[in-house]
């Protein structure tokens, strides 16, 4: 099937001053390989701080004005430049961000979702969705300050999907909703990709991503160590990266093991695999290698030097 | 509504307080003050040439025998009464004179008030939205050098541009000099207040610029507006529906704090251009050592701004959605 997003050795940096003068280049994002078909779910796990913000950014050409990216990013085969996103994100590519604070808070809810465009037609959509998610036409006419977390949330997701897109970007959209939500709202996503959209779920937890992922790609101080089939994390076996087989073990029902040690702040590790320190697998040349490439393995793919050690 | 009843009469309770501080400090400056108001008002020469009476009833006449308790309290009492006492300089009730006085400098103080509310609000909007670009770096180059400039120097550089090379407009005063009141025109009295106005504005429009400019940048750096430009709002529709909507609930605290400002800028400006307004009169009554007077215009100005930062906040209750809804529900 043809890809709707391609990305492609994407990296992203931001500009930041050393005691005022010297100019240095932080990585954030380094070498970001991913693939999003109509159809499917492609969930990105990662850490809090591992760049999963930044690359739904990146994608809408939303950047900071301090960052900039390398890479190619192409959206229905053609490269997606910045003039590009900004005519299609809202109308083809929508995002579904990642906190409430992304509502003008002195605006209605309403105002919001239509964007400052009147007309019985928008007004329909406007209602139709705000209805899918559970919320009545009154919400329409109250403050961001007057909704709950959870319905804030569900508000977020309904402006998302006013237009019909065909690639969602969703950034971490269930913290706050109970567990019945949660699923009621990961269904809904699981049909609009049924119905032909791409989708981009990003999230910090693995568990969650399962549930209605078809593919995984897992992110490590800003790169995607590891790329796989939702069917390939039935068991630690078909998992190619340590890293990915650390968050398995750490899910509830294998047993809850925590990984030691924390992943490296983007940009601190020059050389070798940043996994490294917290590697049990780790040989001599883990730290020594000037790069370590995303590689095909087994349907998937892998950023691991070693990663047949595992069998 | 009761809620709003309450907050204004405590604020009205605190107003009376604070207007009493400051007419107190007022009294104590000008006690303190080294000038002699009779060597000031009637002359060394004149009065080695006066009567032992004379001297006295003068002294008598500015107060300068009573003791200051007595005195302050014999104006405040006057006050409590509705009477601010009698102009020792103008021989006239203090009321009318500031009433007079008012009259000239109130299109002047409004003028400037108001194109500095709205040029700087603009400006600082336009600097923002275009952070690090030419209009910003235009806008704020401005503003700093406005800012570094001292309003009596500008009135001065304006005056002779206008008034002396180019000779657009008059140099000073309120109306044309010798002419008589009834055959002055709404012209005259236009053009006599422009420069004055000007340099005022000028001068009010960088402060309120570079605060909303901060707002503003504050702003488009904002999750929302992020999450403007994701849904694909053009950058037009990202400035005038989430800018100016949430730069101008600060904006209205900021603009009523201006007039402080504005005032206290006539103060010099009235000066330069001998405009007959409040200003000057303050200088007049300062200089004159004319308590009643001073302490007049000082009590009127405290309350027009103290009016005006009540006025804020109550805008503030009808613009700012939270405060809005809470009072509609009890
Ligand atoms: N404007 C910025 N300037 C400098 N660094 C930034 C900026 N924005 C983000 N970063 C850095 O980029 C990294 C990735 O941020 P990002 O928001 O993408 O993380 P995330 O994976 O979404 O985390 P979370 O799960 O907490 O949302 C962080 O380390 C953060 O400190
Ligand atoms: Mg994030």
């Amino acid at each position: 099937m043809k890809p709707i997003l391609e990305i492609e050795h994407l990296s992203i940096y931001f500009t930041q001053y050393d005691r005022g003068i010297r100019k240095r280049q932080l990585p954030v994002i380094r070498d970001l390989s991913l693939k999003i078909c109509p159809g499917q779910v492609t969930a990105v796990v990662g850490a809090s701080g591992s760049g999963k913000s930044l690359l739904a950014h990146a994608i809408l050409g939303i950047l900071p004005y301090n960052s900039h990216m390398d890479g190619v990013i192409r959206y229905d085969g053609e490269e997606l430049t910045g003039k590009r996103a900004e005519q299609l994100r809202g109308r083809e590519i929508s995002l579904i961000p990642q906190g409430v604070n992304y509502l003008d808070p002195l605006m209605k809810v309403g105002a919001q979702i239509r964007k400052g465009r009147k007309g019985g037609g928008i007004r329909e959509k406007c209602r139709q969705a705000l209805k899918r998610y559970g919320l009545g036409e009154e919400t329409e006419e109250m403050f961001p300050f007057e909704l709950s977390g959870g319905m804030a949330r569900r508000v977020l997701i309904a402006s998302a999907v006013t237009e019909s897109p065909r690639l969602i970007i969703a950034d971490e959209p269930t913290p706050g909703l109970d567990v019945k939500a949660a699923s009621r709202i990961l269904g809904h996503f699981r049909e609009l990709a049924d119905a032909g959209a791409g989708m981009l779920f990003i999230t910090h937890d693995l568990e969650l991503a399962l549930t209605i992922a078809d593919r995984v790609a897992v992110f490590y101080a800003g790169e995607t160590i590891e790329e796989a089939a939702a069917a390939d994390f039935q068991e630690a076996r078909g998992l190619r990266h340590p890293f990915t087989k650390a968050l398995w073990n750490a899910m509830p029902e294998h047993g809850f093991i925590p990984l030691k040690g924390a992943q490296p702040y983007p940009g601190t590790v020059r050389k070798g695999c940043p996994f490294a320190e917290q590697c049990d697998r780790r040989r001599p040349d883990c730290k020594e290698a000037e790069e370590v490439p995303l590689r095909e393995l087994r349907g998937g793919r892998v950023r691991c030097l070693h990663p047949e050690a595992a069998e | 509504m009761k809620h709003r009843l309450q907050f204004a009469a405590k604020k009205l309770l605190r107003m009376a307080l604070l207007l009493l501080g400051v007419s107190l400090v007022s009294f104590l400056l000008m006690c303190a003050s080294p000038l002699d108001p009779l060597q000031t008002n009637v002359g060394q020469v004149a009065l080695g040439s006066m009567s032992q009476e004379q001297v006295a009833q003068l002294e008598a006449y500015w107060g300068v025998d009573t003791p200051p308790v007595q005195r302050y309290v014999g104006w405040l009492l006057g006050v409590l009464h509705g009477d601010l006492g009698s102009s020792l300089l103008y021989r006239q009730p203090v009321l009318a004179i500031i009433g007079q006085r008012l009259a000239g400098s109130v299109l002047l103080l409004l003028t400037a008030w108001i194109i500095s509310g709205i040029l700087g609000m603009t400006l600082g909007v336009i600097a923002g939205a275009c952070r690090g670009q030419w209009p910003d770096k235009l806008i704020r180059g401005y503003c700093l050098l406005i800012s570094s400039t001292p309003a009596f120097w500008l009135a001065i550089l304006l005056l002779l541009i206008f008034a002396v090379w180019l000779g657009w407009l008059p140099v000073g005063l309120s109306v044309p000099i010798g002419m008589d009141a009834a055959s002055v025109t709404l012209t005259d009295r236009l053009s006599h207040a422009v420069l004055p106005a000007l340099t005022l504005s000028i001068t009010g429009v960088a402060n309120i610029a570079l605060h909303t400019r901060e707002k503003m940048v504050d702003v488009m750096e904002s999750d929302y507006v992020l999450f403007a430009k994701a849904r694909g709002e053009s950058m037009r529709s990202i400035v005038l529906r989430h800018g100016l909507r949430n730069v101008l609930l600060p904006g209205i605290t900021l603009q009523f704090a201006s007039i402080s400002e504005i005032i206290g800028g006539s103060v010099l400006v009235e000066q330069v251009f001998s405009y007959p307004g409040l200003g000057q009169a303050a200088v007049t009554a300062g200089l004159g050592s004319d308590l009643p007077l001073l302490l007049g215009i000082t009590v009127i100005t405290s309350a027009i701004v103290f009016g005006g930062n009540l006025i804020a906040d109550l805008l503030y209750g009808v613009v700012d959605p939270k405060i809005r809804r809470r009072a509609a529900k009890g």
